[in-house]
């Protein structure tokens, strides 16, 4: 069962137009940075990508909006903080102009949503964003006295998912902050993409360290660790 | 339709503001801290018995990571890096939201476009940014506001302009509806109680009719009130 790829080029290969593709990290931490940009050199378009940030400290989906190849975006955080360097960023005005599908969510409902598309479960209900524009169209439920949303589950049909180590079986062991959205979207797709810093044989990792156990994973590929300068305004 | 007043009074500074609110926590607590003045509390609750989680999902946060400390997978909820103390650990952002909605948060501090006299939250999205209605950066506030045992606002006490943020009902989009205990400005510090905005305490150098006057919903004013006590 190895589910090692030679290249990420090889391993996005099939992405045919219309998928929806979740991906992720948070802000610098943690994306799959090598995995978009084959992405972007593949090209497939109409795409749904969940993701938290459209841009701010994630430059490389910029280029997929600005190659037309969004249809819809899924997000918790999506632009910059920076309203003067938001109002040149792509994304933005692609999202301003109508181009681009944006539904946002609190950060915690978006994330329950993978959680919830990969463990079996059809929806949740959620305490948060009662009274706010999150409820607009959504059934609200009361629970003890409380008021709940029902928040629907997300099942995409891939994930991007960068990790420290893994091994060939798609096990795989995230570092720090860095593992953030991981592991639940790559439990939520059909086809989960990792992309790994140190690619080992099975047995070198501690089982018990284990963050994404590999039934979830679908394809390895390795690629070199990213510099980033850190900063998201 | 938005409040304003041409007064400017003079208050504390953003530092002093933070060290008020650091006064307020009590030790062996779990706390989120926000952008912007909240995260400036973290200056003055170095040595004491206070665990700061961050919700990228991270508890026992440490400091800013000086220019040879930084690790590009150790950072913020605000893309800061970060560095860790003794008794750190590291989990998901989907557990991080789960102990945050799960109510294991003693305080939230966060920061606020307006605050209502029944302590609704508007801070999430400021219009003048122009995008439609539904849509702008929720991020983490909307799961903080509701899931925190106690939710300790720090703003100013009036925009640059002289906009009212302390409001009868709030004109900005809602983060949480209800939720606000305390606020914390650079002028007094309010709670909010189920008959209204309590003033406890002014700045040095104003009166209550100075706090009075930059305040939308009529301030009941504690038996006890006394200088901001830092």
């Amino acid at each position: 069962m190895d589910k090692v790829y030679a290249s990420v080029d090889d391993a996005v290969a099939d992405i045919p137009d219309g998928a929806s593709i979740a991906i992720g990290g948070f802000f610098t931490a943690g994306t799959p940075v090598q995995l978009i940009r084959a992405l972007a050199k593949q090209g497939a378009k109409n795409l749904t990508v969940i993701c938290q940030q459209m841009g701010p400290g994630n430059e490389d989906i910029t280029k997929l909006v600005l190659q037309g190849q969004i249809k819809k975006a899924i997000s918790n955080y999506p632009f910059y903080r920076s309203a003067t360097r938001g109002a040149n960023a792509p994304f933005e005005k692609a999202v301003c102009a109508e181009k681009v599908e944006l539904e946002v969510y609190p950060m915690g409902t978006f994330i329950e949503k993978l959680r919830a598309g990969g463990a079996g479960l059809a929806a949740f209900y959620t305490p948060t964003g009662v009274g706010t524009v999150v409820e607009w169209g959504k059934e609200k439920k009361s629970f003890n006295g409380r008021d709940y949303l029902l928040e629907l589950a997300l099942k995409p049909d891939y994930a991007f998912i960068y990790a420290w180590k893994g091994d060939h079986l798609g096990n795989l062991i995230c570092r720090k902050t860095a593992r953030n959205y991981n592991p639940e979207m790559a439990a939520a797709a059909k086809v989960t993409i990792a992309s790994v810093e140190e690619l080992v044989e099975p047995g070198e990792l501690d089982p018990d360290k284990v963050h994404i156990p590999g039934i979830y994973v679908q394809r390895v590929v390795k690629v070199d660790k990213q510099n980033y300068i850190p900063g998201i305004d | 339709m938005v409040e304003k007043t041409k007064k400017k009074l003079e208050g504390l500074s953003r530092e002093l503001m933070a060290l008020r609110i650091a006064n307020e926590l009590e030790d062996g607590t779990y706390v989120n801290l926000g952008i912007g003045i909240p995260t400036l509390v973290s200056n003055w609750i170095t040595g004491r018995d206070i665990v700061l989680q961050s919700e990228i999902g991270m508890l026992n946060t440490g400091p800013l990571a000086g220019p040879d400390e930084v690790d590009q997978d150790l950072i913020n909820a605000s893309g800061q890096p970060v560095t860790e103390l003794p008794g750190a650990c590291y989990f998901s952002d989907c557990e991080s939201f789960a102990m945050i909605r799960g109510g294991y948060m003693d305080v939230a501090v966060l920061g606020a476009l307006q605050v209502s006299e029944k302590g609704d939250l508007a801070g999430w999205s400021n219009p003048e940014r122009g995008f439609p209605e539904h849509i702008g950066n929720i991020g983490g506030s909307m799961d903080l506001a509701v899931g925190a045992k106690k939710v300790i606002v720090a703003m100013m006490h009036t925009t640059p302009d002289g906009e009212l943020k302390i409001v009868k009902k709030c004109s900005y989009p809602i983060t949480a509806l209800g939720v606000v205990k305390l606020i914390v400005t650079d002028l007094a510090v309010i709670e909010v109680t189920s008959e209204g905005l309590l003033l406890k305490e002014v700045a040095p150098g104003l009166r209550v009719e100075d706090v009075q006057s930059v305040t939308g919903p009529k301030l009941i004013i504690s038996p006890d009130l006394k200088e901001i006590q830092l």
